[in-house]
């Protein structure tokens, strides 16, 4: 008998595996629910078999300042169109927290605060290699907050706390102990890697492909290590001084 | 010039208030001017343990609305006179304190008082948020374990970004942790992290370190700020944070136990 439980107990009910997947992100430009009941409804009439059924990301930085409660209507509105709202991104901590309790995912910021309508004539998209100037953080990254660098790497100068989760589209390199959540290469860049003083992480991905701490090495991981990817396996290795 | 201190800590029951009234009276025996306001709407702790529960006539509130001016609602302190408390309300409306209500109640202290101390209700939400949005420097509480380190995190990431100085790209607001209710034996077995290991995570200047002392329970149950307890430790480790807080430098005590097996048996 104690057998079978054990077996049974042995047969793995899942497994965790990170894949980047593209979401639509439905960008709300007017908090104004009719509106936006009305134009939807519009769009999905155009394209029924496209919209119907998509899950969608609410993207909520164009309307600052939301409410928990518009987040309700404008939940209802999307899906009484049809879409299946998976998570909003953008919105205050208020916000993010009604979503949670909705069962909806909170995703890092998809436009951050300095970003730039393109200025006209700029688009000269020449042959000019484009190197984005990522982000230097020079605080503590700390339980609870989200820093995102778009389109390059982040260097935070402090520590990241635990419940913290850093994010960038190329390397992160933090001078810190590395006690949160560090996600590198979050466009699928499989180039990318992380590098820190200290690895306490409670999770670490490069392109999706992710680890979480119980196999992080715990003690092992004293001193300045960096994390890359090679093949499908996540290598982290100590730097030699 | 004047200087708004928050005494903070996301997690409820970690020592605010009992850090407040200690603060406050602690500042006003070294002769600032203080006024110590209570943020906690609903609940109003503050009173009782600065021992002037029975002549609360108006509160935070009253004078917000309208309904009475400052000087009708500060309470003079009856043992340190240049110590005075704001009282919350016991109204059930948490909503009842505005922003700006607030900030005009808190403008008004600032000209008669060299230091405002808010002591703000748990949590980060709203009373939380408005207790610290004005707030030149913070205290934030924090009991050696695991929780309670995370909420003051939480909370110096909040103080951080979402409260006027950071909004409006001023100086930074001063941050000090002040670890309460240490108790060296349980740090020792294990059962509690140590001052480094907090002092690692949240990487802010230590300001003190207050024991776990039958002395505070005793203060409050009396009425009397336990800094003024000056034989007791609590009192006494209340007494160093106070200093430092103004700019001494003081040894950190109560971080061993000290007593031998002797001490511990025939010690109070
Ligand atoms: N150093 C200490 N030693 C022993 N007991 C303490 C100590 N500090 C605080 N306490 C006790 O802990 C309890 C909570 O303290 P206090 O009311 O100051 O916390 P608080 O953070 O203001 O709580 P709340 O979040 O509910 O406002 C009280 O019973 C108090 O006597
Ligand atoms: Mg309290």
């Amino acid at each position: 008998m104690a057998s079978t439980v054990g077996s049974v107990e042995q047969a793995a009910a899942f497994e965790l595996k990170g894949r980047m997947a593209t979401l639509t992100v439905l960008r709300l430009l007017t908090p104004d629910n009719d509106t936006l009941n009305r134009q939807l409804e519009a769009k999905v009439a155009e394209a029924p078999s496209m919209l119907r059924g998509l899950p969608v990301v609410l993207e909520l930085s164009a309307v600052a300042g939301a409410s928990a409660d518009q987040l309700a209507l404008w939940l209802e509105t999307v899906r009484g169109q049809g879409l299946v709202p998976v998570g909003i991104s953008g919105a205050g901590e208020d916000v993010a927290t009604a979503a949670r309790e909705r069962g909806i995912g909170v995703f890092p910021e998809l436009f951050g605060g300095e970003r730039q309508s393109p200025k006209p004539g700029s688009s000269r998209r020449s042959a000019e290699p484009e190197v984005l100037p990522g982000r230097v953080i020079d605080q503590p990254v700390r339980s609870g907050q989200q820093v995102y660098a778009r389109g390059g790497d982040l260097v935070v100068l402090a520590s990241v706390s635990p419940g913290a989760e850093v994010l960038a589209d190329g390397n992160i390199h933090v001078y810190g102990t590395l006690r949160g959540r560090a996600l590198a290469g979050v466009q699928g860049n499989r180039e990318a890697r992380i590098f820190c003083r200290s690895l306490r992480a409670e999770l670490v991905s490069i392109a999706g492909q992710y680890q979480l701490s119980e196999h992080l090495g715990g003690d092992g991981a004293e001193g300045p290590v960096q994390v890359y990817l090679e093949d499908e396996a996540l290598c982290i290795v100590p730097l030699e001084a | 010039m004047s200087k708004i201190v928050v005494v903070t800590s996301g997690k409820g029951g970690v020592g605010k208030t009992t850090t407040s009234a200690a603060f406050a009276a602690g500042l006003a025996k070294r002769g600032f001017r203080t006024v110590v306001v209570d943020f906690d709407v609903g609940l109003r702790n503050l009173d009782l343990i600065m021992g002037c529960e029975r002549r609360v006539v108006y509160d935070f509130v009253n004078v917000i609305n309208g309904d009475a001016n400052l000087n009708q609602a500060l309470i003079k302190d009856k043992r340190l006179d240049n110590l005075c408390i704001l009282p919350a309300s016991q109204t059930r409306d948490k909503d009842a304190l505005t922003q700006e209500g607030v900030e005009k109640v808190l403008d008004e202290l600032r000209e008669s008082f060299d230091y405002v101390v808010c002591d703000s209700p748990a949590g980060i939400e709203r009373g939380a948020m408005l207790a610290a949005y004005y707030c030149d420097e913070a205290v934030v509480v924090t009991n050696p374990e695991v929780s309670s380190v995370r909420d003051s995190d939480r909370m110096l990431g909040l103080l951080a970004s979402k409260t006027r100085r950071a909004e409006r790209g001023e100086e930074p607001i001063r941050e000090h942790l002040l670890l309460t209710r240490y108790s060296p034996q349980r740090v020792d077995k294990g059962e509690m992290l140590s001052v480094d290991d907090v002092r690692e995570i949240l990487a802010i200047e230590l300001l003190g370190v207050i024991p776990e002392s039958q002395a505070v329970l005793q203060a409050s149950n009396a009425g009397v700020p336990v800094v003024l307890e000056e034989s007791t430790d609590a009192g006494q480790a209340y007494d160093d944070a106070v200093a430092r807080f103004l700019g001494e430098e003081r040894e950190h005590r109560f971080l061993v136990e000290k007593r031998g097996f002797l001490g511990r048996l025939f010690g109070g």
